[in-house]
């Protein structure tokens, strides 16, 4: 009785190390038919005003309210988010980065994703790296 | 403009959102629930897209630092028995985005008879693969420690059946169960419907067999896309699936015989500012089960609980 107890123990503990993927640069996973797909929302402002509430529910705890990322958070507005498709952010909805701590938000319909990521892309780039409600915390 | 209208609609949301909690848990057997999930009305909160399940897990996980506090409850009146209320509080914790911890509290009342604390599960999901596939894993493994008076029905397993809710308080509060209880989820999101598998194998740590179950729940949000405006009652903010769960028997007898197996839809609706509350009316599909089970769940989700203290830490 013990002894399978045990061994249940075992086979769990023994698929962890599975957990400890490879991490690299997430742009590189990302197929090309991903990259090249087409946002339906595309320069939509009802879309971008959508995003903007859905960001503000999801997303702004971490990456901040105004997207310029909060401690190890990091900025949506750096020329690296800015120049990625809108396939490549899509997809990074998707699946995440889930050992950097990034969560897949593939529970959210499809549309709603792409709506954050209309709201994401028009925001644009900015040189500041941190988030002023972050600042003004840490002041 | 905006702004004021979202102040507005915020304090008439925490009105209503007391309002809610207080008759949910008129009858709550822990008060101090109450207290706890009545405060959360009024703190900072998003809205979980969680699919609207009470006993089938998808393989969405708490967002790493988010805390969720839930309070889940079932009502039933058993053939022969006297009705219980049972309630359960969750604490579930976001520890990594592959690994979320979870506390369960769980205690009940049945009518004509006692309220008793009946025992504690601490759980803890992984999962295995870091990107989203056709079927997406995730691994379970619980402890529990609860005495025979529990009521949560928060799994079935094994031969469950409703004449086990017929003892009384003092009679199943002599006999704790501490068993190992693990589960293999699988989880598919489908043009935005949710479809969750769950094969559970339950082992007490004592000379019982192992007991063997399931869970299957299919859900979707009414709308796929949100609106540009906040409102409160857009189709955006509810979703709606079904439920069917149940024992498959034991390793000494595999199998639907002797079991008992529920199946019922689900509808979850996301108060704007306030907690989600979800309710599923389960409905016995065989002389094992309980005619009907009501469920019902309010939840509140924390978000980056500790995030402004590591900020902190970094800045000094």
């Amino acid at each position: 009785m013990t002894r399978s107890f045990l061994i249940t123990l075992l086979v769990f503990a023994a698929l962890a190390p599975l957990l400890v993927a490879v991490d690299q640069s997430w742009k590189k996973h990302i197929s090309q038919p991903d990259r090249a797909k087409t946002n339906p929302f595309a320069g939509d402002a009802n879309a971008i005003a959508a995003g903007s509430r859905l960001f503000a529910d999801h997303c702004s705890k971490c990456h901040g309210a105004d997207a310029l990322g909060r401690g190890k958070r990091p900025s949506l507005r750096t020329p690296e988010v800015q120049s990625a498709t809108e396939g490549e952010i899509f997809w990074i909805l998707r699946n995440g980065v889930l050992r950097r701590g990034m969560p897949s938000w593939s529970s959210l319909p499809e549309a709603s994703r792409w709506q954050l990521v209309t709201y994401v892309k028009s925001l644009g780039v900015t040189s500041q790296s941190q988030s002023s409600e972050d600042k003004g915390h840490q002041e | 403009m905006f702004a004021s209208i979202g102040s507005a609609t915020h304090a008439v949301n925490k009105v209503g959102c007391m309002h809610i909690v207080s008759s949910l848990f008129r009858r709550a057997p822990a008060q101090f629930v109450f207290a706890l999930l009545g405060l959360f009305c009024f703190a900072p909160k998003c809205f979980a897209q969680e699919p609207p399940y009470f006993v089938t897990y998808s393989s969405d996980l708490e967002e790493p630092g988010n805390l969720e506090v839930a309070f889940k409850g079932a009502v039933a009146t058993p053939q022969y028995g006297n009705q219980f209320r049972s309630g359960t509080l969750e604490l579930e914790y976001g520890a990594k985005a592959w690994w979320t911890t979870e506390l369960y509290l769980s205690g009940q009342n049945t009518a004509h008879d006692t309220t008793v604390f009946s025992g504690w599960r601490f759980e803890n999901r992984f999962r295995p693969l870091f990107r989203e596939h056709a079927i997406n894993p995730v691994l379970y493994v619980e402890y529990e420690n609860l005495s025979i008076a529990d009521r949560s029905l928060l799994e079935i397993t094994g031969h469950d059946s409703k004449s086990d809710l017929l003892l009384a308080n003092w009679q199943g509060r002599l006999e704790t169960e501490r068993s190992i209880e693990t589960k293999l989820i699988l989880s598919s999101s489908f043009h935005s419907w949710n479809i969750s598998e769950n094969f559970i194998a339950e082992k007490e740590i004592s000379a019982e067999p192992w007991e063997f179950g399931y869970a299957l729940g299919v859900s979707r949000p009414l709308a796929f896309a949100a609106s540009a405006h906040g409102c409160m009652w857009c189709r955006e903010r509810f979703a709606a699936g079904a439920e069917i769960y149940g024992g498959l028997g034991d390793s000494n007898g595999f199998g639907f015989k002797a079991t008992s197996q529920y199946l019922g839809p689900t509808i979850a609706y996301d108060i704007p500012h306030g907690p989600t509350i979800s309710f599923s009316p389960n409905f016995g599909l065989n002389a094992n089960s309980i005619g009907v089970l009501y469920r019902f769940k309010v939840s509140y989700e924390l978000q980056q609980i500790f995030h402004r203290r590591s900020g902190d830490k970094r800045g000094q």
